[in-house]
């Protein structure tokens, strides 16, 4: 479902592009809002948040998807917890559905997925690693690296359980906005997959924008 | 040949966990119809490496798990796979039954009241079974649900089959690693039954045999190949024979 904001960027109170490969890692305050916009087209945001006040409560895929009986998630859903409180609203949204089953990419997975050779290749993981151990200050470590949303990815599930990596349905100024219900850490990579088709083996950058409410 | 090693039957709603020796068979048998067993495996030398439900997925293209599919740690290795399977799907992105839902759907049940038969969340479960590692809350990750069958529409809307499980059906997984294995019987999160489901399942340990060049998880898909190669290097096992002919091919796309 296709949600527009009517948010203007000239009121954000703070605008940053992330480029892709990068990571970003701040707070966002109850009561205000996050639109994540896809700059260039089919990228993958991959997120994860925490409660700021107590970082193990976290957003949870399972809980997500089990309380609102749906795997995608759009305008409309509500981010749950691992202790089953809402996190965030999705309120706004141009591309119609972002994935939380697939996970984020990693240089083990890349092995995997890939070949055994692209061990070397930069990975979501990696970006979430250096970005908590530069950030020792919001207390994160692997155990709470976990099960995140991939904004602007389509990974479609089919009626007789299979999963497409699909070609992407997101382009370019497409966005999501959520508002958050509690103050979260908001832990981003912008993904540098270059071997998969779903964003043109092109990562691109991705803009951040939050308003006070 | 499989000797059994052990034979245990867990009641409905309870937990327990072991640990599994890599190269022995885990066999879960539904006993009665209708169960669901609620997995998490977290590697006994490195507890920070642990089942993951999205590589898993992902790497095998699927959304369901079955006869076939290995079950990844997020460090790119197979954990455990599936090498009999006569239920077909089996879930492992609907997480938990959780306190607060186990209250709201099933009633208060205490101990007090209600004695042995006092049954808890697969959340608590899990807390439970996590806390005798020194694990906890921030380690729980999204778990198997084994005999569970939940279907996906076009629209990514879920249903529950409650249809799908009949008595007598099993699944028998290799373990690739060593590994602590986490169990509960208790209710899948989207059963709606009114009253606490309690199935018994029947958990056997066997021996395995060797991965052989004919093996279906080896087989299955390109990427399992790899996974276990990447359990090769770990272990640093002489080179097997299924990888004479190469591991480092096709590239899967
Ligand atoms: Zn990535």
């Amino acid at each position: 479902m296709i949600r527009e904001s009517e948010r203007t960027l000239s009121q954000a109170r703070e605008r940053q592009v992330v480029d892709a490969g990068d990571y970003y890692i701040g707070i966002l305050r109850a009561g205000e809002t996050l639109r994540i916009t896809d700059l260039e087209g089919n990228q993958a945001a991959d997120t994860l948040f925490y409660n700021a006040a107590d970082p193990a409560e976290r957003y949870s895929a399972t809980d997500t998807i089990c309380q609102q009986g749906n795997v995608y998630l759009g305008a409309g859903s509500v981010l749950i917890s691992s202790r089953g409180n809402p996190m965030l609203d999705v309120v706004a949204d141009t591309c119609g559905r972002h994935d939380t089953v697939g996970g984020a990419c990693a240089s083990e997975s890349n092995t995997v997925r890939y070949d055994l050779a692209r061990r070397c290749m930069h990975s979501c993981r990696d970006s979430w690693m250096l970005a908590i151990a530069e950030h020792e200050e919001y207390g994160l470590d692997k155990r709470d690296i976990t099960h995140n949303i991939n904004f602007f990815m389509n990974v479609p599930i089919t009626a007789d359980g299979g999963l497409q990596f699909a070609d992407g349905i997101s382009a370019p100024g497409k966005y999501v906005e959520l508002t958050a219900r509690m103050d979260v850490i908001v832990l981003m990579s912008n993904c540098p997959q270059l071997n998969n088709p779903c964003n043109g083996y092109n990562p691109t950058p991705v803009e951040l924008a939050v308003w006070d409410h | 040949m499989n000797a059994l090693l052990y034979e245990y039957t867990m009641p409905g709603g309870h937990h327990w966990s072991l640990r599994m020796r890599r190269g022995n068979l885990l066999r879960l048998t539904d006993v009665a119809g209708g169960a669901n067993v609620g997995m998490l495996c977290y590697n006994p030398e490195n507890l920070l490496e642990r089942y993951n439900a999205p590589d898993t997925l992902k790497a095998q293209h699927t959304f369901r798990l079955g006869l076939g599919n290995c079950l990844y740690s997020d460090m790119g290795r197979s954990m455990a796979s599936i090498i009999e399977d006569s239920h077909g799907w089996h879930d492992t992105v609907c997480g938990n039954l959780s306190k607060r839902q186990c209250r709201e759907q099933y009633g208060h049940h205490s101990y007090q009241t209600h004695r042995n038969g006092w049954t808890l969340s697969g959340e608590e479960s899990f807390l439970v079974e996590l806390g005798k590692y020194g694990l906890g809350e921030r380690d729980m990750a999204a778990n198997v649900n084994f005999f569970s069958k939940v279907i996906s529409d076009d629209n990514g809307k879920l249903h529950y089959d409650d249809s799908a499980c009949q008595a007598g059906a099993q699944v028998t997984l290799r373990f690739d690693m060593d590994a602590l294995v986490l169990l509960h019987s208790c209710p899948h999160p989207l059963n709606r039954a009114s009253e606490y489901p309690r199935r018994r399942v029947q958990v056997q340990l066997l021996t395995g045999d060797p991965i052989s060049d004919g093996d279906v998880c080896l087989n299955h898909r390109p990427e399992n190949r790899r996974a276990l190669e990447n359990n090769r290097l770990y272990y640093q096992d002489a080179r097997p024979s299924f990888l004479v002919d190469g591991g480092q091919h096709d590239s899967g796309k």
